[in-house]
């Protein structure tokens, strides 16, 4: 059965605005982790998508795919590792109370 | 000729050792280094005279002008640039004698008179510098490199001024020189701009295209040049700093302000000579009437100063301008008799160096002696030092014109040139050499004779000074008796050609009659200890008496023109314009940095959900802008 691109397509929007309605609502650290890593598999879904549909014998996209993938990893540990040492100064990971780095 | 380059080099690694290291030495051995360097670089440029006067002539009689070493410094175009050299022709190696000499004298002198005087290793630090900058001068191969060294002999000469930086009248007089001068170098400096943009070159020798294309502009030139020289050799009404320059050490005085520097002008006009004879010959007149004026002015006032040095320094201002007398009275035609007056100045400038330091020094024996300027602590000196007084003595004479000594030949030479000018240019000079004799033996008996201040020297017993201080005062002397039989015309002359120095009978007769005259008259007024006559001169004109001695009050002339208009209608205006325009440009600005900043800051919240929002309607902008665009 063939799955019509628009629906890979809306699952990747849906994500995308699932992911910055989260950004923009939630105040804890984790769950705006967890909103950027949405967004970001938003985008890793057209690349696949529209790589399989528009140019079905090339593998580009399916390689962004990969690297995108390697990429939030590393993004994950490295803002893993800061909110654990914002838990230890602060005892807690609630954006409004970290406004201490601004200029 | 390659060794003369070390004639340079020797005294500027003695100043770095000295500047240096000099603190961790005692006063004996900086002093020693000092005197042994200038030592070495005197025997070096004999050396170099000899070679230079022994080599052969050129074919059409001159001697040639050698570059034995010459480096580009810093280029601009093809035929402009500037370049660093030793030069190498009849002047240059003349005056390499004369600084030398002069200058050795002094460093042995200022061993006895400068004797544990602090800062000691500082003061021949400076000396050496200053004959660094001089022998530099004099070398130049272009008028830039004499400029550098201009500036250079005007810095160390400001910084021998104030050597005694405690003493206030010093800093004053150090200040003083500095401005004068380098106000009046801002005139050199435009002429040697105006020089190289119209001749396209800084050469002293530029080539004849140069010159048709330079020719209307020569006279400008030179004669802005030659404000640069009337500052640096103190002519009317440039002269103001000399007399306040006596606050320096008086070997200082000897060294800078009455042998080497001042005459930095005459060399400067003697060195631009080619082109004046040839382009400018008014400028060259007017260096005469300039010359003339400030002798007689200068004689005028050292007629009554009191302070001994002031009494040379005016002396100095009054030789200088006999020089320059003798330099612009020259004419193109016949071009061999005419250049008479250049040999005359040259030799003047020679003979002048020697006798002059002399009285210099020997006036530092007398102070060193009694321990202060004035006249009136003196009186019947020649009891208590009597080789201070015979060289003294002898000093005298020859600045008067007496023969044999060497003041009378150049002088002589000098009195020719001026009355081959014109009989009134003659009678003139003849008239400031007679008040030059007058005001020298008013001097010698005033310190030597007449009214002795006989509580002063039972207090304190004036002493002859060491054997330091006196050998340079005996070498002068001897100088002074011989010098002037050296066949100078050989030498130097304004067309490079021999020229046989034979004395004008009538004008060396007059001359002599006219110096005799005047020390007569000196003798009848200030030999004997009660001055009857010159009192009641001075009560009878006491205007003119106190005028004279406050030096026709050109000190107040020019404090008046720089307090009242310039600083009043010139300087303040800038001043304003500078504070509120220019500053407040600057200050809008530097507040609307910050204004923009003040506002801008709160957005910078530290609150993530807000920059995001930012982001997102940046974005959302930028989208919307694309759409449209498209």
């Amino acid at each position: 059965m063939e799955i019509n691109v628009i629906c890979y397509l809306l699952v990747g929007a849906v994500m995308l605005f699932a992911g910055v309605y989260g950004f923009f609502t939630r105040r804890n650290l984790l769950a705006t982790l967890i909103s950027v890593e949405l967004m970001l598999n938003a985008a890793n879904i057209n690349f696949a998508a529209f790589n399989r549909y528009l140019f079905p014998g090339a593998l580009e996209g399916h390689f962004f795919t990969l690297f995108g993938i390697a990429v939030s990893a590393a993004e994950t540990a490295v803002g893993i590792a800061i909110m654990i040492n914002v838990y230890r100064n602060v005892r807690n990971i609630q954006t409004d109370d970290i406004s201490e780095l601004k200029g | 000729m390659e060794y003369t380059i070390w004639i340079l080099l020797l005294p500027v690694l003695s100043f770095l050792l000295l500047a240096l290291a000099g603190m961790k030495m005692s006063h004996r051995v900086s002093g020693l280094i000092g005197t042994v360097v200038l030592g070495a670089v005197a025997v070096l440029s004999y050396m170099a005279a000899f070679d230079y006067f022994s080599l052969p002539r050129q074919a059409d009689g001159t001697y040639a002008t050698l570059i034995p070493w010459n480096a580009e410094w810093l280029p601009f175009t093809g035929s402009l640039h500037i370049d660093m050299g030793v030069l190498l022709d009849p002047i240059s190696v003349m005056m390499l004698v004369v600084i030398t000499t002069v200058s050795f004298m002094v460093h042995i002198y200022s061993f006895g008179y400068m004797k544990g005087e602090r800062g000691f290793q500082r003061y021949y630090a400076f000396l050496s510098l200053f004959t660094f900058s001089m022998l530099g001068l004099v070398v130049a191969t272009n008028i830039f490199q004499m400029y550098v060294f201009w500036e250079l002999v005007g810095v160390s000469s400001y910084l021998l001024i104030g050597f005694y930086y405690t003493k206030p009248e010093a800093i004053a007089a150090s200040k003083k020189a500095f401005i004068v001068t380098r106000f009046a170098d801002l005139g050199f400096l435009i002429g040697i701009l105006i020089y190289g943009f119209y001749v396209g070159t800084f050469s002293f020798t530029p080539t004849e295209t140069g010159l048709m294309q330079g020719a209307m502009m020569l006279p400008l030139a030179l004669g802005l040049m030659f404000v640069g020289g009337a500052g640096k050799s103190a002519m009317f009404p440039l002269h103001i700093w000399l007399p306040d320059a006596m606050e320096g050490p008086t070997p200082v005085s000897a060294l800078i302000h009455a042998a080497t520097m001042v005459v930095a002008g005459v060399y400067q006009v003697a060195r631009m000579f080619p082109l004046y004879i040839a382009y400018a010959p008014d400028t060259l007149h007017i260096v005469a009437y300039v010359g003339a004026f400030t002798a007689f002015y200068a004689a005028s006032v050292a007629c009554v100063q009191s302070d001994i040095k002031r009494v040379l320094a005016f002396s100095t201002i009054s030789q200088i301008g006999f020089m320059m007398v003798a330099l612009g009275v020259c004419t193109g035609a016949p071009s061999h008799e005419g250049g008479l007056g250049y040999m005359a100045s040259m030799f003047h400038l020679f003979t002048h160096a020697m006798f002059k330091a002399l009285l210099f020094l020997g006036a530092g024996c007398i102070i060193h002696a009694v321990h202060s300027n004035e006249m009136s602590t003196m009186g019947g000196l020649r009891k208590y030092m009597p080789v201070t007084h015979i060289t003294f003595l002898i000093a005298c004479l020859a600045i008067s014109g007496i023969p044999p000594f060497s003041g009378f030949f150049s002088k002589d030479e000098i009195l020719t040139a001026c009355f081959a000018f014109s009989p009134v240019m003659g009678w003139i000079m003849t008239l400031i050499a007679g008040m030059t004799a007058f005001y020298m033996f008013r001097l010698y008996y005033g310190i030597f004779w007449g009214r002795e201040n006989k509580e002063l020297h039972a207090a304190h017993v004036p002493h002859e000074s060491p054997l330091s201080m006196t050998f340079p005062l005996m070498v002068l002397a001897a100088i002074t008796c011989v010098a002037g039989f050296i066949p100078f015309g050989h030498f130097v002359t304004g067309d490079g050609l021999s020229y046989d120095i034979h004395l004008d009978a009538g004008v060396a007769t007059t001359s002599c009659v006219v110096a005799v005259v005047a020390i007569a008259l000196a003798t009848f007024m200030y030999a004997r200890s009660e001055q009857p006559v010159a009192d009641a001169l001075a009560r009878r004109f006491p205007k003119l008496h106190r005028a004279a001695y406050r030096r026709f009050y050109m000190d107040e002339a020019w404090l008046f023109v720089t307090k009242r208009i310039i600083f009043r209608c010139v300087s303040r205006p800038l001043a304003w314009f500078d504070r509120h325009v220019v500053d407040g440009f600057m200050n809008f600005l530097a507040w609307g940095a910050n204004a923009t900043g003040e506002e801008v800051q709160p957005m910078q919240s530290g609150r993530i959900q807000s920059y995001v929002m930012w982001f997102m309607a940046g974005i959302i902008v930028l989208t919307l802008m694309l759409l449209l665009c498209m």
